[in-house]
């Protein structure tokens, strides 16, 4: 084959971009962790925040309210998300009116900005509904921003499995709902773990909706309608704040907590996926 | 005697006319061959009987189907029409669980729970389905781990553990090599006994072999019907006889 | 008499009387679970709807006094953001523009050329490990981009240019930059992936170069894939909060170049909600309008590329 200047001219750029990006990712990855990960030890887990002992200040307020704002969240809209989905698959008509009201909603839903997220859980579950800064509105609020992700991967999940289960089940009399628990859903499993793990993600990414509707209080909550602080936003709250060496620890270490869930996170949905191409149906 | 009466049937797949005015009865007891080139209509047929037709959308169904002597498109209750309706499909599909669990599942469907019962039913089922001797050391095995003529004894084992009383067959050898097509055929020269069947073959020499009664598709009509060896030998309807020949030459 | 003959003889496929009578029973039963969770299922379906109402209502709820204090002209061209007395936008409507547009100038060449990269000339072992990458770049929280971008890039176009502050528009640029790779990075593979692969061998065997297949063959055969992919860049971009708080400045003037300071319409929100009331706490409901119109007109276009693509 022929190699004119041009050609490689052109290949070089596209290894160069290519290139780009990586540098660019094992750049921010590198310098935070190099950073942070000296800094990130028990103490720094399982301590509280404190502003006035810096040395000894943690951010275990802030994992368990993360953890709880996923649970929550996840709880409520992983079952809204799964039955919507079987809905649009199994039940409605395809391509009927009712259909394409529900879908082009989610996809609005999916296309707005989180910001506006906050806004309005700030008006209607804070405040319209009494529930007050607290991780239930949090939630509440991210269960709307997570739906369209459940709803859509779900219904890929359940587009998966092969028609052959169903007329297999119709055909010896079982009903529908009978159908979907016993072959169904169980099928398209994988396919809706990682929806709910890819949703994790997300709430564990948000910020912007979060100190909006669960405020920003570095204390563990005492129950889900206490405000609470979670790992998103406490970094957020730390920059605005970087005076001393500690500050600057603080932050770092921060980061590299959730960078490290986010490679964990990133790893787990990697491995139901491979497990998914391994099941042979 | 005959179990279904299917009369003026037509069905429409949105625009497309794909059963026209059919009539045929279909007898108890006997074994009844539906043939015909690709695309004529057989299988359509085949899955008005027991209404997975209504799986589909766009599908519009005007004539009578009546099993027994009643419309089964007038029946609300369409599980209990399916688990008189047994039905086994081209392709071997069992679900992915257990043997046992694939036999028990149509119980299981209707909510019969006791353990002795099912455990019965299922071995009853394997037995009938000539499955048993060859897996009864290993119920609690996966069905995929089964070869391609095991899953598909499998899939007539299920349809059976309801005790059907018809069992409609949708080319159940199509996929299979031709030592476990003979197992299929030897089964179904047990099940002829108590089982009004269907079976929708694209072989000739399959449909000679095993039916009583022939019925012959051509482009969504039946051209036409009777027993199976004066269709093959005298065929009245020109298009039979090409199709008949044709296949043989 | 022919008891014994009949058991010991071949099995019978049918089913004993224990079994009979167990089916019989349950033929008969009410399948009330069935129609229950139809409607269970409708219900959850409508929830997203419904949320979707709901948003609508109380941004336009909360929203209408301050437009009707101001009027839409004095709203979105007003230059002055003083609540709560004056409430022009069109300072943070510019930012949140200029910075979605630069992120598109510098981010989308490189993501294509990362998209060609992966779709069409990577061998699949470095693919194996750009395109994890790439997914990992999309699940990083944007207050971690946001922190890098306060320690790293801030400071670097502080040195670069030789200013005395680095949070500007060019910092935010250069951040949702690298911010929308992933989206753009996904979308234009699949396109490239999608084009049907006789338009690369015709072009091979008449005898053109790879590289010229790419990009005179390929890229124009998934342009409207590509132009999707841009257009949810943009929408990111648009849409990005805590980031863009973190590095560009947030002062409500008009920017006057890109090494200025500047306030996006989502940093106007998140910063003075949490103290905002009446009149001022209304403006930013109005804020979210604006920038809401702006997703909309976004997602207009991209309906009408996948109409475009479609055909």
């Amino acid at each position: 084959m022929r190699r004119t200047i041009e050609d490689r001219i052109a290949l070089s750029l596209i290894w160069g971009g290519a290139s780009l990006t990586i540098i660019f990712l094992v750049w921010m990855l590198w310098h935070i962790l190099a950073n942070g990960l000296s800094y990130v030890d028990w103490t720094f887990i399982s301590a509280n925040y404190s502003v006035t002992d810096k040395e000894n200040s943690g951010i275990w307020p802030m994992i368990v309210s993360t953890i709880y704002m996923v649970i929550l969240s996840i709880a409520i809209a992983a079952p809204i998300g799964i039955m919507t989905a079987l809905f649009l698959t199994e039940y409605a008509k395809p391509g009927s009116k009712v259909v394409k009201v529900i879908r082009f909603c989610t996809e609005s839903l999916a296309g707005i900005p989180s910001i506006i997220y906050g806004l309005f859980g700030m008006t209607f579950f804070v405040v319209t509904l009494g529930l007050g800064f607290s991780i239930l509105s949090g939630a509440l609020t991210l269960t709307i921003l997570i739906l369209p992700v459940i709803i859509r991967t779900t219904e890929e999940a359940l587009i998966a499995v092969p028609l052959a289960y169903r007329e297999g089940s119709y055909g010896l009399g079982a009903s529908k709902i009978y159908t979907i628990w016993r072959v169904i859903l169980p099928s398209a499993m994988p396919g809706i773990i990682t929806s709910v793990i890819l949703s994790t993600g997300r709430v564990i990414g948000e910020s912007a909706p979060v100190f909006l509707t669960a405020g920003m209080v570095a204390r563990i909550p005492d129950s889900v309608l206490d405000s609470g602080r979670t790992l998103t936003v406490h970094l957020y709250k730390l920059t605005t704040e970087l005076y001393t060496v500690h500050d600057w620890n603080q932050a770092y270490a921060t980061a590299t907590v959730l960078i490290v869930l986010v490679l964990a996170i990133n790893l787990v949905t990697k491995l139901i996926g491979r497990r998914l191409n391994k099941a042979t149906y | 005697m005959n179990k279904f009466d299917v009369k003026d049937l037509n069905l429409y797949y949105g625009e497309n006319h794909a059963l026209k005015g059919i009539n045929l009865p279909i007898p108890e007891r006997k074994v009844t061959a539906l043939i015909g080139p690709s695309g004529c209509g057989k299988s359509t047929l085949l899955r008005t009987l027991n209404r997975m037709n209504d799986l589909i959308e766009n599908v519009k169904i005007t004539g009578n189907v009546s099993l027994d002597g009643d419309d089964i498109y007038q029946e609300r209750n369409v599980g209990g029409l399916r688990m008189k309706v047994g039905m086994v499909f081209q392709k071997p599909n069992p679900f992915p669980m257990s043997i046992y669990e694939n036999v028990a599942y149509g119980l299981r469907a209707q909510g019969i729970r006791d353990k002795k019962i099912i455990d019965e039913a299922v071995e009853n089922a394997l037995r009938g389905a000539a499955l048993w001797d060859e897996v009864s050391d290993r119920l609690d095995g996966h069905a995929f781990g089964l070869s391609g003529g095991q899953q598909q004894r499998l899939c007539i084992a299920r349809a059976i553990a309801i005790q059907p009383e018809v069992i409609l067959m949708d080319e159940p050898t199509s996929a299979l090599d031709p030592i476990a097509t003979h197992k299929i055929e030897e089964l179904m020269e047990e099940l002829r006994k108590d089982y009004t069947i269907v079976i929708v073959t694209h072989s000739m020499n399959q449909a000679k072999r095993i039916s009583d009664k022939t019925a012959v598709f051509w482009m969504g009509e039946l051209v036409e019907h009777g027993e199976t060896a004066q269709i093959f030998n005298s065929p009245q309807d020109e298009r039979t006889k090409g199709y008949v020949n044709g296949d043989f030459g | 008499m022919s008891d014994v003959v009949t058991v010991n003889h071949a099995p019978t496929a049918k089913q004993s009387g224990q079994v009979v009578k167990a089916l019989e029973a349950s033929a008969n039963r009410v399948d009330w679970a069935n129609h229950l969770f139809k409607y269970l299922f409708m219900l959850s379906a409508f929830i997203g709807v419904f949320s979707v109402g709901l948003i609508g209502y109380f941004l336009i709820k909360e929203g209408m006094p301050a437009l009707s204090y101001a009027g839409v002209t004095n709203f979105v061209f007003g230059m002055e953001w003083v609540p709560p007395v004056l409430f022009g936008i069109a300072p943070m409507i510019v930012a949140s523009l200029i910075s979605a547009l630069g992120a598109v100038v510098i981010g989308v060449p490189v993501a294509l050329l990362t998209a060609i990269f992966l779709a069409e000339v990577a061998p699949k072992r470095v693919a194996d490990v750009v395109r994890p990458a790439v997914e990992l770049l999309a699940g990083i929280p944007s207050v971690v981009y946001g922190f890098f971008g306060l320690v790293i890039i801030v400071p670097m176009v502080e040195k670069v240019f030789n200013i005395p502050a680095g949070n500007t528009l060019m910092a935010a640029i250069i951040v949702l930059a690298v911010m929308i790779l992933p989206t753009v990075i996904a979308i234009s593979e699949t396109a490239l992936r999608a084009v049907p692969r006789s338009y690369k061998e015709g072009s091979l065997a008449l005898g053109a170069s790879p590289m010229f297949t790419i990009f005179k063959v390929l890229l124009p055969a998934a342009r409207s894939g590509i132009l999707a992919g841009v257009v949810l860049g943009i929408a990111r971009a648009i849409g990005e909060t805590m980031a863009i708080i973190m590095v560009m400045g947030n002062s409500p003037a008009m920017p006057r170049h890109l090494l200025d300071s500047a306030r996006s319409l989502t940093a106007n929100i998140a910063m003075e909600m949490a103290y905002a009331t009446g009149l001022h706490s209304s403006a930013l409901y109005t804020t979210g309008i604006v920038l809401l119109v702006f997703v909309m007109v976004l997602n207009a276009t991209l309906l009408y590329l996948n109409r475009e693509k479609a055909r």
